[in-house]
């Protein structure tokens, strides 16, 4: 009990204190009416310049942060990590509808930038000279951010897809070269299978993204959407690329083929780890999440070795992305010009890429890295000494050609996982699961006031 | 099982005064006693019920903006399959669930009034503590020991070679989160019980046994009538708790492998509609629809409790 009036009494002091050391920065400047966030992960190296605020979650944030705030003078990042994907979504979409609370700048994976766009929640970098950094991306990367003219986010990663096995299972069950189409993975797969040997892949509903590219990889185009024409909506999730794509699985996953496991999950790590997913169909970002999750460690190391994407038509390749970030300035930022040189500006020196691409926590979309000699000619630790930019996820990322998101992609792709997590049941097929999800879409669209085409 | 928190409604004070102006102080100084409550009562409780009722009135949608709606959120709600099929969840897992629970807390009760000692006091602390465990680390720790790759159900089965079940896949789900729930909830209401068996007065016992009754019959038609008020309490509580059913299968759901939907349950629904993607209208409409479906629910037992006098004798 004493200590608790204790507490009491003191608590309201410190924090009195607390703001009027914070308050104390202010003086003098004048004119700005909102208050400098103070509460920052960061140490503010410039304390005089005006804070942008930034919500992001790559992993090495806090070096790349420091490397902005000691290379400007003129403004400084102040930076929360609100959450890891869907949970910073969630408080930002909140803070969007209460009309306060967002940061100045969020990071934002590419999928997730329409449908913030049409709610007027971010601000086009365009007359912020967005153009003037364009020239350091590829054109799909560029396009994955921009709706016509307009510019809603500046790049960072991307996710050009590959295909990671292990060596070991390879070599133990004589698959002598990596599948290059869908049908030699599922031959492999089958072969494995027969002797006895572990699933081939894994079919998590979890990962509906993932899905979606391989969708498009048999050619679906799922959203056909142009913020300029707000109203108006082509959905299109059962013709016959979709199909195919999810019956194929479907069948894989029936035959017990590919495994039924959700990803990311403590099961599926573990799964990684003993060796009990052959394959890991997955994007340029994945070692370095699998790395940091403990895979690739101890017996494991220098098992894993990474092939080109497989294909449906060798003779017509096609590159896709799952995942990748950008930063976005939203249109709660009060000063939009520092705002915007935060979004372009951060994670764009030299030395933070090094540090990203290195760590293999992200893969860069900057050209000043993609060109680099140490970048191209880098040997990857995880995959045994594969020289893996050269050879497979640059090749992967200049012939991605960007994709079109719908302004609901949340709802999207939560319904698309409940139509895996059915496939998985044996509940669905491929077929169902697609007519399904046109249907649940459209009827969504149409309530959220879209005319559908 | 949600929110279960305010349930003892401050009860007015009515003192008789004797004259008419000692009544009116009295009166005041009540006032001032329960203004604390009332401040909070109405900040955090009635002004967030007004609003969402008021946001359930309108509609928005991505392309077209906020328009008023009326009741059609509530039309649209009672159609929409993904509420019906929560409800019906819910509904059906109350039906198994708040039995089970209840059976399990009054024989605990039962038998822990009958023996004294130190192993009851003891036995009483480890029922009780599940309870005394927040319901979220409480799942996390069942998702856990459900977990097909290093479980503990997974490691038992694997040394008698048999295929474990996932205790969390569409079959097995609503046995899974069944266990999860009567493991969390069963303490808690035996406490309340035990507590209403503490409160009877032993003479009734010793009037029983020399009327010759034994130790069953003292448990079922002494003990048992005696306590039906707090039966009835527990009852109320456990069909609100699980007819709002959202922790639980909340935090299951990344380890589910997509059992658990984003429609799981009508709570769950509300959350992800208003959270996920951005629907904050028909979100209060699914809250209020809800809402209403439980006090329909709580209505119709209290008046069937309440008609038969005595139902459990």
């Amino acid at each position: 009990m004493r200590l608790k009036t204790t507490l009491s009494v003191v608590a309201p002091v410190v924090l009195a204190l607390g703001l009027a050391a914070c308050g104390g920065g202010d003086d003098g400047k004048g004119g700005g009416t909102a208050a400098k966030p103070t509460n920052c992960t960061n140490k503010i190296v410039n304390q005089d310049a005006p804070r942008v605020l930034v919500w992001a979650w790559y992993p090495n944030m806090a070096k790349v942060v420091d490397n902005f705030n000691n290379q400007h003078t003129d403004v400084q990042v102040c930076w929360t990590n609100a959450g890891q994907g869907q949970p910073e979504y969630q408080k930002f979409q909140t803070t969007i509808s209460a009309k306060k609370g967002a940061p100045d700048v969020i990071m934002l994976e590419a999928d997730q930038l329409v449908g913030f766009e049409i709610q007027d929640a971010l601000v086009d970098l365009a007359p912020y000279e967005a153009a003037a950094v364009r020239k350091n991306f590829s054109a799909g990367a560029w396009k994955d951010v921009s709706q016509g003219d307009k510019v809603y986010a500046a790049p960072v990663d991307g996710g050009p897809m590959a295909l990671i096995y292990r060596t070991d299972v390879f070599a133990r069950y004589g698959i002598k070269t990596p599948p290059k189409t869908w049908a030699e993975y599922a031959d492999a797969a089958a072969r494995v299978k027969a002797a006895g040997g572990p699933v081939f892949g894994d079919f998590g509903s979890n990962v509906p993204a993932l899905t979606t590219a391989l969708m498009i990889q048999k050619g679906a185009v799922p959203f056909v959407y142009d913020l300029a024409d707000k109203q108006n909506i082509t959905i299109k999730l059962d013709d016959q690329a979709t199909k195919d794509v999810l019956n194929y699985w479907a069948d894989l996953s029936k035959r017990g083929l590919v495994g039924k496991q959700d990803q990311f999950t403590t099961d599926y790590i573990a799964g990684m780890v003993g060796g009990k997913y052959a394959t890991y169909v997955s994007a340029a970002w994945a070692p370095g999440y699998l790395t940091g999750a403990g895979v690739g460690n101890g017996k494991d190391k220098g098992k894993f070795a990474v092939a080109p994407l497989p294909q449906w038509d060798t003779a017509a390749p096609v590159s896709v992305n799952w995942g990748g970030s950008a930063f976005a300035v939203t249109s709660q930022a009060n000063d939009k010009a520092n705002a915007a040189k935060v979004a372009l500006g951060l994670y764009a020196d030299a030395a933070s890429l090094t540090d990203g691409w290195q760590t293999q926590t992200i893969f860069p979309l900057n050209q000043s890295v993609l060109t680099s000699d140490d970048f191209v000619n880098a040997k990857v630790d995880f995959f045994n000494g594969q020289t893996v930019n050269k050879d497979i996820y640059i090749p992967a990322e200049n012939a991605y050609k960007g994709a079109v998101y719908s302004p609901f992609t949340v709802y999207y792709y939560a319904q698309l996982q409940a139509q895996i997590a059915k496939i998985n049941e044996g509940k669905a097929t491929g077929d169902q699961a697609a007519t399904d999800l046109q249907n649940t879409m459209v009827q969504y669209a149409k309530s959220q006031g879209f005319t559908v085409k | 099982m949600a929110v279960q928190t305010t349930t003892n409604a401050a009860s007015p004070v009515t003192g008789e005064a004797a004259t008419p102006r000692a009544s009116a102080r009295r009166h005041g100084i009540g006032w001032l006693f329960i203004l604390p409550f009332l401040v909070v009562f109405l900040a955090f409780l009635v002004a967030p019920l007004a609003y969402a009722g008021y946001l359930s009135l309108w509609t928005k949608g991505l392309a077209t903006g906020t328009t008023f709606a009326g009741l059609d959120n509530y039309t649209r709600a009672f159609h929409d399959p993904s509420f019906r099929k929560g409800l019906w969840f819910v509904l059906r897992f109350s039906l198994v669930v708040i039995p089970l629970q209840v059976l399990v807390a009054l024989v605990a009760a039962l038998l822990l009034d009958e023996i004294t000692g130190r192993l009851a006091r003891f036995a009483r602390l480890t029922i009780f503590l599940p309870y005394a465990i927040p319901a979220v680390l409480g799942a996390l720790m069942w998702g856990f020991l459900y977990s097909p790759s290093f479980g503990p159900i997974e490691q038992i089965s694997s040394f008698l070679n048999v295929q474990a079940p996932f205790l969390l896949s569409r079959g097995n789900v609503f046995y899974g989160l069944l266990n999860v729930v009567t493991w969390q909830w069963s303490g808690y209401y035996m406490i309340i019980i035990y507590a209403a068996l503490k409160g009877i007065d032993s003479s009734i016992y010793e009037a029983a046994r020399i009327d010759g009754a034994s130790g069953r019959q003292i448990a079922l038609r002494v003990k048992v009538p005696l306590v039906r008020s707090a039966l009835v309490l527990i009852l109320v509580f456990s069909l609100i708790g699980t007819l709002q059913f959202f922790v639980e299968p909340q935090i299951l759901r990344p380890i589910a492998n997509g059992t658990i939907t984003p429609d799981f349950t009508p709570n769950i629904y509300a959350y992800e509609m208003a959270f996920n993607y951005a629907q904050f209208n028909y979100a209060s409409a699914i809250s209020f629809a809800l809402g209403f479906v439980v006090f329909a629910a709580v209505a119709v037992f209290m008046f069937a409790t309440r008609k038969r006098g005595s139902l459990f004798t």
